[in-house]
């Protein structure tokens, strides 16, 4: 068994739809061209494929899709996904729209689609654009030779952008692949707080394969969360690549509810002094197949990395959970803390949880754990005993154990949306 | 209000209760009493519905209802009530949240309007001086963190919060100080309203002092094998149980 899949139509068909738009923006000609070759070469791993192990994406890199499709969509059709207090950049299939965004962008903090970003600020995007994500794996190398757009963010020296913003990939349309694209940068001292989300409005086989990538200069704050609130029929490949450079904060929170195949690859290098903060929460049902492969690379001493991963697991949903803390020999008195905790609720519902510790260095303090486990009888028997019904009482334990990492969500419009979401997906309404 | 008719249970194939008979009449205080083992606290865990048990004979009426047949939640709902001996600590859920969900329930079961949130805070406010237990603790995660003491008083608080018809207290007072005995049984006594009943189980006569029983049982090896009344429980502590248990074995 080969380790690749070959002949994926997925790959085919990319590389056909990357010649005919080539030349589409010149400024990115030679960073597409590049990618592209890189792409060629490669193919889409198999479950021999170490880090694809648990997760087979054979059909979903076999299906034909379209990867691009003219649809009207309206204000109307993506009122659910607006939050309240945040800025959104839409888009439609992959096309900027205009009309559907809202959000300001001011001299200290430049926000704009890529495309427009190229235009009047080519030496910042060109500067990082495709610098940090490893384009020799396939849906990187995908991602990166196919970009014509995405969401642009540059937070100028000690700006803050105060109110967050929201990247919003609208899908309308059957077999459709959208490569949606994040640049965000701060320089030091800024802040900003960036939300990536997909409103599939209609649609049956929908592929995402999204990267984003995130420079944090030193004693930058950035706040990154992915809400996958998908439907069903939705996969997702998701890449988060963050570099912190010293005293800097980067805290990623991916929360998934829904989808049909969903992989997320996280990966943060550390300088010194630095938090790298990786918050996740997946409640799935149905035959959901989640997947959060994480990394963080300690390179310098003195940082602070924290890793919370809670699953909530049903029907015949799966979760996979791999996180690896790289400490490098310079990497002295890092800490490292990594927890990933499941709570299976039907008998069908499978996780496999693998932390992986590679340390280098000799002074670190590094702890990891993990637990997959059934709800416990105790405090269902507690809470039935005093009244509350059994799937209410259910209701308040899964909200109670998903509770640390919702309250990690500091901008409060965006966890009162998230609570409202893990609330629905559990059928219990909060009081 | 409660009537036990040779009731026998038991778990994981060990028999535990071998044909309990007791009826408790509204306004009635009984005491369980008895030696380690000897099955008092799976009383109250079977009749609160606690699923580890098999019950394996008899019947229980709750009210002109079979109390057996009814979910935990739903015997809440009817007005019956347990203090647990170790009531758990669950992370993440506030005492209050809990406590407006579990009586909102309750009320609803009985088919009265639930407390909106003002109403909720003044009959919490009033409650709470009950048992003296503090404010911070009600926003605290349920048990969480909480001294033996904080705990079994939360349980008579949340017993005054539901005002069931009959409430269980298993081993109330074990691991009390003297001072939290008395709170705990103050706040008990002020809740003996001639019409609740109760059942106190407990290893110990020291709670008796200051919970005067109407009747006292002694439970041993699953049977009750004496009944009386307070001056039992006296007794009990002046001879200890093994005179009840010679008498009972010397009968076999």
């Amino acid at each position: 068994m080969s380790i690749v899949i070959e002949n994926a139509a997925l790959k085919n068909n990319a590389l056909s739809y990357i010649e005919d738009t080539i030349e589409k923006v010149p400024a990115l000609v030679q960073l597409r061209t590049e990618a592209a070759e890189t792409f060629a070469s490669s193919d889409f791993p198999s479950i021999q494929h170490e880090e694809w192990k648990y997760t087979n994406i054979k059909k979903l890199v076999s299906n034909t899709y379209s990867f691009s499709n003219d649809v009207n969509v309206t204000a109307a059709d993506i009122q659910d996904y607006l939050i309240e207090g945040t800025d959104v950049m839409v888009f439609v299939n992959g096309v900027y729209n205009a009309s559907l965004s809202s959000f300001t962008s001011t001299e200290k903090v430049i926000v704009a689609p890529l495309s427009e970003a190229i235009e009047k600020h080519q030496d910042l995007v060109l500067a990082h654009l495709g610098k940090y994500a490893d384009n020799s794996l396939p849906f990187v190398g995908v991602n990166t030779a196919s970009v014509v757009e995405g969401g642009f963010v540059y937070a100028k020296r000690n700006a803050l952008s105060e109110t967050p913003l929201m990247f919003l990939n609208v899908v309308s349309g059957d077999n459709i692949v959208v490569q949606p694209r994040v640049l965000a940068v701060l320089e030091e001292g800024a802040q900003a707080s960036i939300i990536e989300r997909n409103a599939v409005i209609k649609g049956e086989a929908v592929l995402v394969n999204s990267v984003a990538e995130v420079n944090v200069a030193e004693r930058a704050n950035l706040s990154h969360l992915k809400l996958q609130d998908e439907v069903e029929n939705t996969s997702l490949v998701t890449l988060s690549e963050a570099q912190q450079a010293d005293n800097s904060v980067y805290h990623n929170i991916t929360i998934t509810t829904g989808g049909h195949i969903v992989r997320n690859n996280l990966n943060i290098a550390l300088g010194e002094h630095c938090e790298g903060l990786m918050t996740g929460l997946y409640l799935v049902k149905g035959k959901t197949l989640v997947d959060n492969h994480t990394m963080v690379d300690h390179k310098m001493p003195n940082s602070y990395s924290n890793e919370l991963y809670k699953g909530i697991l049903s029907d015949k949903s799966k979760g996979v959970f791999n996180g690896k803390i790289f400490v490098r020999e310079d990497a002295q008195k890092t800490n490292a803390f990594q927890s990933n905790k499941n709570i299976l609720l039907s008998q069908d519902a499978v996780v496999d949880t693998k932390p992986q510790l590679e340390i280098w260095a000799d002074d670190v303090s590094c702890s990891h754990g993990c637990t997959v486990g059934a709800l416990d009888e105790e405090p269902m028997f507690y809470l039935r005993a005093r009244g509350i019904p059994e799937d209410k009482a259910r209701g308040l334990l899964i909200y109670a154990f998903a509770g640390d990492v919702i309250e990690k969500i500091s901008n409060e419009n965006v966890r009162a949306l998230v609570e409202k979401i893990v609330a629905r997906e559990m059928g219990y309404d909060l009081i | 209000m409660l009537k036990i008719n040779d009731l026998k249970a038991s778990i994981e194939d060990k028999e535990i209760l071998k044909g309990i008979n007791l009826e408790i009449k509204p306004g009635e205080v009984h005491a369980i009493m008895g030696p380690n083992g000897s099955g008092k606290s799976t009383l109250a865990s079977v009749l609160a519905g606690r699923e580890d048990y098999e019950v394996d004979g008899g019947d229980v009426d709750f009210d002109g209802e079979d109390l057996l047949e009814m979910a935990p939640e739903v015997r809440a709902q009817k007005g019956l009530f347990l203090a647990f001996q170790y009531p758990v600590e669950i992370p993440g859920v506030s005492n209050t949240n809990f406590l407006r969900t579990a009586v909102n329930e309750v009320r609803k079961a009985r088919g009265e309007e639930p407390y909106n949130a003002a109403n909720f805070m003044k009959e919490m406010k009033e409650k709470m001086q009950i048992v003296s237990i503090d404010k911070s603790l009600m926003g605290r995660s349920l048990n969480e963190g909480f001294s033996g003491g904080e705990k079994k008083r939360n349980e008579i608080f949340h017993m005054a919060m539901l005002d069931p018809k009959l409430a269980i207290l298993d081993e109330t007072d074990s691991g009390l100080d003297i001072d939290a005995l008395r709170i705990v049984a103050n706040g008990v006594n002020t809740l003996r309203d001639g019409n609740r009943s109760f059942v106190v189980v407990t290893h110990y006569q020291r709670l008796l002092d200051y919970i005067v029983p109407d009747f006292v049982h002694v439970l041993y090896k699953g049977k009750i094998v004496k009944s009386g009344t307070k001056e039992l429980a006296l007794e009990l502590e002046e001879k200890g149980y093994d005179w009840i248990i010679q008498e009972v074995e010397g009968q076999n």
